[in-house]
C-alpha cells in the first residue's frame, strides 16, 4: 500500500506517493531524483547517507520517508547556492579533503551540523565528531583539516 | 617544476562530488530499467538438490527468475587472467566459476539464482520466495586442514586443494646452509590475515540490450572497463567485443576490489538479452563482505639469518596462500610475482628463497587489495628486521641501514639485480630514513622512552623501511610470468580545431585525481591552459583499449602514453608551423604555447597550428591533415618507489589497547606532479595500513560464516583512532619513463602496517611479549602482556 509524503527538500517540495517502508535516503535517491546522498552499507555505520533534518545530521538510511513528512530535509545538493560552493564546500576542495567522492557528501552535511553546533572545533572534537561516518580515501587527515580551516 | 608540474593544483573533479553531482551506477537509471536480486547461498559448501522458483516468478512485479542450469553451458565461467604452474610444470588448477551455482556452493555468498522486478524492493521480497533445497557439506575453511590430504576438496579436480605451488630464488639448501651457519637467525612465524577492501561504493552493475542494433551496454563499478569487455567477451558470453559498450562512470574507491571481472557484471548482461530491458544490480554491503574478493590471508613461516656484524646473510620464506573458492582475476599473481619478488627489500641480502603454496577453501575469493603482496612481503622483511634488532640489542635504524643497498640512479650507475627476479630502476635509501628519524626526533626519543617506562607507560616505536614495484607492469615481463595479457597503457590525444585538447586515457580514475593530475601534465607540456584541456577515460566506446587503474601504474604508465602523443602532436606540430613561418623544421622549437624560428621573433601558436590543420588550405605538401594522435605505452621495467615509515605508540598498560600516537611517513615516489594529491595517497595508504595493524580481520567460523561480515562487526578506522600524520618526501626520478614518476597510490599502505606492529612489540618487549599477532586488539595485546614473562 502506499502513502502519501511530502517533505520540503532543500527548498522545494518533494510530494510521493510511497510504500510505508521506503526510507528517507531511497525517497530522496528514487523518488526526488537526489542521487547526491549515497548509501554505503545497510547498517547504519557509514554515514554516506548523511543529510539534516530540520537542521541537525541523520543518516538517512534510520529514517522512514513518512517519518519526516513536513520537515525540512537539506541534502548535498542545497547546499551550493548561485552556484558559488558553500564555505564547507569550498574548504573540502582547498584542502583536498575528498577523493573518489563518495562518502563526501555525507561529510559535508555532518561537518555542516558540527560547525553549527560548534564553530571553531579542536582537531581532536572534529574527529569524535566525525566518529559515525567512514571515509576509506583520504585516511581523515585532510578531512579534519578542512572542517578546521572553515572558521578559521 | 613547471607550470603545472609540481604543483598543488586543486582538483578538477572536486566540484561534482562536492554539489551532489557525481554519477556512479547505482545512480543511473534507464529507461524500462529493472532491478536484480541475487539469492546467495547460506552455505559454505552445499549440493543444491533442488530450486523452486515458481513462487518468486508468481509473485507481484517479478519479471523473471533465473538459475544456474537456466544459463546456457555454453555460456563460459568468470576467468582468471593469471597462470602460474606447480613447481613440476603441471598447469595450475583453475576450476570453472560459473555465473550462477550449477551443482555445489562454494562459499557463502555464492549465486544460486537472480531475481529480476520492477523494483528493488520487489526483487529483494521476491528473492525471500526463491525455495532452494540444499544438502550441506563440510566444508574447509583453515589452509593447514586443507592441504593436509585429509581434507574435504573445494573442487574435485585439485587434489589436497592446492592451486598451484611455487618457488623463487636462491637454492633452498644453499640458504638452509647459510642460517645453519648463521651468527643470529631470527624466525617469525605469522598470519597476514585476510582483509576485506571495502571501498565506500558498494559494486553495482547496470547491463543493457538493444535487440535493434544486437548491441549491449554494461555499465560498471569497475576499475578498468575493457579489460572487463575482454574476459566478459572473450571468455564468459562469447560476444563480439564491437557489440559491447563497457562504461566506468564515477567509481567510489576500489583498492584492487574493483579490478575483477565478477559474475554480477555477466549477469546483469546475460539477463538483459533475456528480457530485453536494462537489469541492474547493487551490491548491498552484507553482500559486498560476501562477494568482493578480500585481500591478504597469507600464512607464513620465515627466517632471516646475520653474520656478527648484523649483515643479513640469507632470508627464508613459506607461504600458504588462501585463494578462497574460486581463482579470482589477479589471485595467482598476489603471493608469487608481487610477494615473492619484493624479498630482497632494500637489503643486499645475498641468498633469498621463498615458497608458496595456493589454497583452495570454502571462502570469499582473495585477490590484490591495496598493495597486493607487496604489504605482505614488505611485512615479512620489516618485523623480521625490528625483532632482530631487539633479540640482537642492536638499533633498528642502523642495523637496516647497515644491511642497505648503496645508492644507484639507474642512468650512472646500473638499477640492482635483485636475488628475486626483478631489477630494481633507481634507488637511495639513507635519506628517506635520515629525513624521518629527524622528522620522530630520534636522537631523544629513547630518552623520553625510557623516561615514560620509569612512569609506568609503555611508549614503542616501530620502522619499515620499504621497496614496491609498481607502474605494472613491462608485457614482455609479465607474460613470462603468466599474464594472459599485457599491462601497457593507451592514450590519445586529440586537438581540436580551435586549439583545445581532449584526452582519452585507459586508465581509470577513482579518487586518484586524474582529471587533475593527467591534465597538469599535458598543460605543462603544450604550454596551454588547464581549462583548455578534458581528461575522458571509463568509456570503451570513446577510449582505445586501456588496462585501468591500479597496482600505482596510471601516472607511470598511463602518464607516459599521454607524453608519447604529445610528442607526436609536437611533431607533426612543427611541421605545419614550419610551413606557415617558412622556415625549416630544423629551425623550429616549441615554447610556451607556440612554435618559434630560433633566433627571431617569428612565432606561431598552438590554436593557429590546430586550425591549420584541420583548414589545410596553406598546408605542407604529403602532410595529413588533423592534429589528434593515439599512442600505447608498454614500459622497460616496473617502477620502485620506496620508503621509510615510523609509528610512535602507546599501549596501555591495563586495557591492551593500543594509541597511535604519530605516525611519520617518508616516501620517494620519483618525481611528483601534483604534492597535494600525493600527499592524500599516502594519507588514505597509511590508515589502511594501519587498519590491518590494529583493527581489520575477516573471520570465519569453522562452517565457513563470516561472523564480522557487516560494519557493526568489521572495524575499519575512523577518524578519532588515527592521529594527523607526518609526510616527508625524498625525490629518486625513475630512470626510464619520461616523467620520471614511480606511483604513489599503494605506498602508505605497504610501509605502515609493520611499523606500527613492530611499534607495540617494541613497547612491550621489555614486559617479555615477543610477537603479536594482528590485528593488535586491546584483548590480544592485553592477553600477550598477561602470559608474558616478564609481567609483573
Amino acid at each position: 500500500m502506499k502513502i502519501p509524503v511530502s517533505v520540503n527538500v532543500n527548498g522545494s517540495a518533494c510530494a510521493k506517493e510511497v510504500e510505508g517502508r521506503t526510507l528517507l535516503v531511497d525517497f530522496l535517491r528514487e523518488d526526488c531524483g537526489l542521487t547526491g546522498t549515497h548509501v554505503g552499507c545497510d547498517t547504519s555505520s557509514c554515514g554516506t547517507c548523511t543529510v539534516l533534518v530540520n537542521g541537525i545530521a541523520v543518516k538517512s538510511c534510520t529514517v522512514l520517508a513518512a517519518q519526516v513528512e513536513g520537515d525540512e530535509v537539506t541534502t548535498i545538493e542545497g547546499m551550493a547556492s548561485n552556484g558559488e560552493l558553500h564555505p564547507i564546500q569550498a574548504a573540502f576542495k582547498e584542502k583536498h579533503g575528498l577523493q573518489c567522492g563518495f562518502c563526501t557528501p555525507g561529510m559535508v552535511m555532518l561537518a555542516k551540523d558540527l560547525l553549527d553546533h560548534n564553530p571553531n572545533p579542536s582537531a581532536d572534537e572534529i574527529r569524535h565528531g566525525l566518529e559515525g561516518n567512514y571515509c576509506r580515501c583520504t585516511g581523515y587527515h585532510n578531512i579534519v583539516d578542512a572542517i578546521q580551516s572553515v572558521n578559521a | 617544476m613547471g607550470n603545472f608540474i609540481g604543483q598543488s593544483v586543486k582538483r578538477v573533479e572536486d566540484k561534482r562530488f562536492l554539489t551532489g553531482k557525481g554519477k556512479y551506477t547505482d545512480d543511473i537509471v534507464l529507461p524500462g530499467q529493472t532491478y536484480a536480486c541475487i539469492v546467495r547461498s547460506p552455505y559454505a559448501h552445499a549440493r543444491i538438490v533442488n530450486i523452486d522458483k515458481s513462487a518468486a516468478e508468481a509473485h507481484e512485479g517479478v519479471v523473471a527468475v533465473f538459475v544456474g542450469k537456466d544459463i546456457d553451458e555454453a555460456i563460459g565461467g568468470v576467468p582468471c587472467g593469471w597462470q602460474v604452474d606447480f613447481k613440476n610444470g603441471e598447469t595450475m588448477k583453475e576450476p570453472p566459476h560459473p555465473l550462477l551455482v550449477r551443482n555445489k556452493a562454494l562459499h557463502v555468498g555464492d549465486g544460486v539464482a537472480v531475481v529480476i522486478a520492477e523494483d528493488r524492493r520487489t526483487a529483494v521480497d521476491a528473492a525471500e520466495l526463491v525455495d532452494v533445497e540444499y544438502e550441506e557439506l563440510d566444508a574447509v575453511i583453515n589452509m593447514a586442514t586443507a592441504i593436509s590430504g585429509e581434507s574435504v576438496l573445494v573442487h574435485d579436480d585439485a587434489p589436497n586443494n592446492t592451486a598451484f605451488d611455487w618457488e623463487l630464488g636462491n637454492p633452498k639448501a644453499d640458504v638452509d646452509a647459510a642460517l645453519a651457519s648463521a651468527h643470529h637467525v631470527t624466525t617469525l612465524d605469522f598470519t597476514n590475515q585476510r582483509l576485506v577492501p571495502n571501498a565506500m561504493e558498494p559494486r553495482a552493475a547496470i547491463g543493457s540490450y538493444d535487440a535493434t542494433n544486437d548491441k549491449y551496454v554494461l555499465y560498471t563499478s569497475s576499475q578498468n572497463p575493457h579489460l572487463i569487455r575482454l574476459l566478459m567477451c572473450a571468455f564468459v558470453l562469447g560476444l563480439p567485443e564491437h557489440k559491447v559498450r563497457v562504461v566506468s562512470p564515477d567509481v567510489g574507491g576500489g583498492f584492487g576490489s574493483k579490478i575483477f571481472h565478477y559474475a554480477e557484471e555477466a549477469l546483469v548482461i546475460w539477463c538483459s538479452k533475456q528480457i530485453e530491458r536494462p537489469v541492474k544490480w547493487t551490491s548491498t554491503r552484507s553482500e559486498a563482505f560476501q562477494t568482493d574478493a578480500h585481500g591478504r590471508d597469507h600464512q607464513t613461516k620465515c627466517q632471516m639469518g646475520f653474520d656478527s656484524d648484523g649483515k643479513i646473510v640469507a632470508l627464508k620464506a613459506t607461504t600458504l596462500a588462501n585463494m578462497g573458492a574460486y581463482l579470482s582475476t589477479f589471485a595467482p599473481a598476489v603471493p608469487t610475482y608481487l610477494h615473492g619478488t619484493l624479498l630482497q627489500g632494500l637489503y643486499t641480502t645475498p641468498l633469498i628463497n621463498v615458497d608458496v603454496t595456493a589454497v583452495f577453501t570454502n571462502t570469499t575469493a582473495v585477490d590484490a587489495y591495496r598493495g597486493a603482496g607487496r604489504p605482505e612481503a614488505t611485512y615479512l622483511l620489516e618485523r623480521l628486521l625490528d625483532t632482530a634488532a631487539l633479540e640482537m640489542e642492536v638499533d633498528p635504524a642502523e642495523l637496516r641501514r647497515k644491511n642497505f643497498i648503496p645508492a644507484f640512479d639507474g642512468v650512472e650507475q646500473p638499477g640492482y639485480q635483485t636475488q628475486v627476479a626483478l631489477q630494481y630502476d633507481s634507488g637511495n635509501y639513507d635519506p628517506v630514513l635520515d629525513q624521518a628519524l629527524e622528522m620522530v626526533g630520534y636522537a631523544d626519543f629513547r630518552k623520553e622512552q625510557a623516561e615514560a617506562r620509569a612512569n609506568g607507560k609503555l611508549l614503542g616505536i616501530g620502522f619499515s623501511t620499504y621497496i614496491e614495484a609498481c607502474g605494472i607492469a613491462p608485457s614482455a615481463v609479465v607474460g613470462s610470468l603468466g599474464a594472459r595479457a599485457g599491462l601497457y597503457e593507451s592514450a590519445q590525444v586529440r586537438v581540436q580545431p580551435t586549439g583545445t585538447v581532449s584526452v582519452f586515457t585507459g586508465s581509470h580514475s577513482h579518487g586518484q585525481g586524474h582529471e587533475t593530475t593527467f591534465v597538469q601534465v599535458v598543460a605543462d607540456k603544450l604550454g596551454i591552459p588547464m581549462e583548455s584541456i578534458e581528461l575522458i577515460h571509463g568509456d570503451s566506446d570513446s577510449v582505445a583499449f586501456g588496462m585501468g587503474t591500479y597496482g600505482s601504474r596510471s601516472l607511470a604508465v598511463g602518464g607516459t602514453a599521454i607524453v608519447n602523443s604529445i610528442d607526436k602532436i609536437l611533431e607533426k606540430g612543427a611541421k605545419i608551423a614550419a610551413h606557415k613561418l617558412e622556415a625549416s623544421v630544423e629551425d623550429i622549437e616549441y615554447k610556451e604555447g607556440a612554435w618559434n624560428v630560433k633566433g627571431t621573433d617569428k612565432s606561431i601558436g598552438f590554436g593557429d597550428v590546430a586550425l591549420t590543420a584541420y583548414v589545410p588550405h596553406d598546408y605542407p605538401e604529403g602532410l595529413e591533415p588533423g592534429l589528434d594522435f593515439s599512442s600505447f605505452y608498454d614500459p622497460a621495467n616496473f617502477t620502485y618507489p620506496f620508503g621509510c615509515h615510523i609509528a610512535v605508540v602507546e599501549v596501555d598498560a591495563e586495557t591492551g589497547q593500543v594509541s597511535l600516537k604519530r605516525f611519520i611517513a617518508v616516501d620517494d615516489v620519483g618525481n611528483v606532479i601534483n604534492p597535494m594529491i600525493v600527499d592524500g595517497q599516502i594519507h588514505g595508504g597509511v590508515a589502511q595500513g594501519v587498519g590491518q595493524a590494529l583493527l581489520e580481520g575477516a573471520i570465519y567460523d569453522e562452517y565457513g560464516q563470516l561472523t564480522n561480515g557487516s560494519y557493526m562487526d568489521y572495524t575499519m578506522p575512523r577518524a578519532d583512532d588515527l592521529p594527523a600524520f607526518e609526510v616527508g618526501r625524498t625525490t629518486t626520478p625513475c630512470p626510464h619513463n619520461p616523467l620520471g614518476v614511480k606511483g604513489a597510490g599503494e605506498a602508505g599502505t605497504i610501509g605502515s602496517t609493520p611499523a606500527v606492529v613492530n611499534a607495540v612489540v617494541d613497547a612491550l618487549w621489555h614486559k617479555g611479549v615477543r610477537d603479536l599477532q594482528m590485528p593488535l586488539t586491546p584483548q590480544r595485546v592485553w592477553k600477550a602482556m598477561q602470559s608474558s614473562n616478564g609481567h609483573s
